[in-house]
């Protein structure tokens, strides 16, 4: 790989003694706090990060738990009562024959979460211990990651919407329900969980797999 | 010396500073990270468009958004409907959250990014403050979910569609653009250029 080759002429920011700022990139002298031109805090590794990142990721996979088992969506026609749960709206919408929007509702509230829970255990951990997936692959699946977990909250959008038209005057009536809460809260503790990674760990642990 | 050297935000890795031409990207020789892409005029390109979006998002919240007619009834909610959907019945928070993610966050963004940049756009010194309000639109970028809520309209009516006949609102095409526009400006930005010059201009 000419990739891993490269990567020994590397001359990091803490290598050379000094401290990068992760959020404009201008580079400090080691006894610098904050960033003279952004003012962001700095650090040359946030190092208390894993620790953050651990609590965030268990916070949000413990909020997922109730988010399925309660219904999302209470709906009434004509006195007839209906609970659905997320995984319930999904089978509902294939019934009706709308595959490409059941697809995008179970990806979005399914596949995405728990994908993101492995994924950012799997970074957590590589942070540790020297594995065999190479730093680019760690950085895609860091960005991938990064990128996709806002999408998850398309089903509380969802919720909002039905509940703000189908009002008691009308044929139906849709109130949310209580798994609606710990959805959205699931997908924001993941969301700060994946924001407190610290990409630059990813690389000093890849540099530790080479030498 | 140190002003010379860039470090990459991603992995860390020093860069030399060079003179990038308008139009190129510099790429960090590491992890291939987007360092820098100037563009010409992108400060005024950036500011335009952000002002266009934060009129864009003020006609999305007060017009009407959808509406639904079934059997001589007529139902029409606009975007602060949805946002209020959850005040009832102790999930009050919730509310809050929905109002923070579609509307107050990509607002609010808007206006500090137009705030911070505007007046390097016209070749004035930046405003005060101008640091902290561009930090913040970029610390918040994530949380700023419009284009999310777009599509979760597209999903709520094909799951009313058996109830009732929908129809769009003004709103939802003021809502749509605005998402287009906020792509584009996220296009133009570059942000280790934007800090840079935000730097150089202050000082100066």
């Amino acid at each position: 790989m000419e990739n891993a080759r490269r990567t020994h002429a590397v001359l990091t920011a803490r290598r050379a003694g000094l401290i990068g700022c992760t959020r404009c990139g201008r580079v400090h002298l080691a006894d610098e706090h904050h960033c003279r031109r952004c003012g962001s805090a700095l650090s040359s590794r946030d190092v208390g990060s894993l620790q953050r990142v651990w609590a965030w990721l268990i916070a949000g996979m413990i909020a997922y738990i109730p988010a399925n088992v309660y219904p999302m969506l209470l709906t009434q026609t004509f006195g007839k009562r209906q609970e659905n749960t997320i995984v319930g709206g999904a089978i509902e919408l294939l019934d009706h024959g709308s595959w490409g929007v059941a697809l995008i509702v179970f990806t979005a509230s399914v596949l995405i979460p728990i994908g993101k829970f492995i994924a950012i255990a799997y970074l957590a951990i590589s942070m540790r211990t020297a594995v065999t997936i190479r730093g680019h692959g760690r950085q895609h699946l860091y960005e991938v990651v990064e990128f996709i977990g806002r999408w998850s909250m398309i089903d509380v959008f969802v919720v909002a919407i039905l509940a703000a038209l189908v009002r008691f005057d009308f044929v139906a009536t849709i109130n949310p329900g209580i798994a609606a809460v710990s959805f959205a809260l699931s997908v924001a503790f993941t969301m700060i969980s994946a924001q407190n990674i610290d990409p630059r760990l990813l690389w000093d642990a890849y540099e530790a797999d080479d030498t | 010396m140190v002003d010379d050297l860039i470090a990459c935000p991603t992995c860390d890795a020093l860069h030399h500073i060079t003179d990038v031409p308008a139009g190129a990207r510099a790429r960090c020789s590491r992890c291939h990270t987007v360092l820098m892409t100037p563009r010409k005029g992108a400060m005024t390109q950036i500011v335009m468009l952000a002002a266009t979006a934060a009129v864009l998002m003020v006609a999305a919240i007060f017009f009407p958004f959808l509406q639904l007619h079934a059997g001589g009834l007529s139902r029409q909610s606009s975007v602060l409907g949805a946002v209020m959907a959850f005040s009832e019945g102790g999930m009050l928070p919730l509310s809050v959250a929905v109002a923070l993610l579609i509307v107050i966050l990509p607002l609010g963004r808007l206006l500090a990014i137009t705030y911070a940049l505007a007046p390097m756009a016209l070749g004035w010194h930046p405003a005060r403050h101008a640091i902290r309000a561009f930090r913040w639109a970029e610390a918040t970028k994530p949380w700023a979910m419009a284009e999310i809520f777009i599509i979760g309209v597209a999903v709520a009516l094909v799951k009313v569609a058996g109830l009732a006949t929908v129809t769009l609102g003004p709103a939802f095409w003021a809502f749509a653009a605005l998402v287009l526009v906020t792509v584009l400006k996220d296009n133009f930005m570059c942000r280790l250029t934007i800090w840079k010059t935000l730097e150089e201009r202050t000082r100066s």
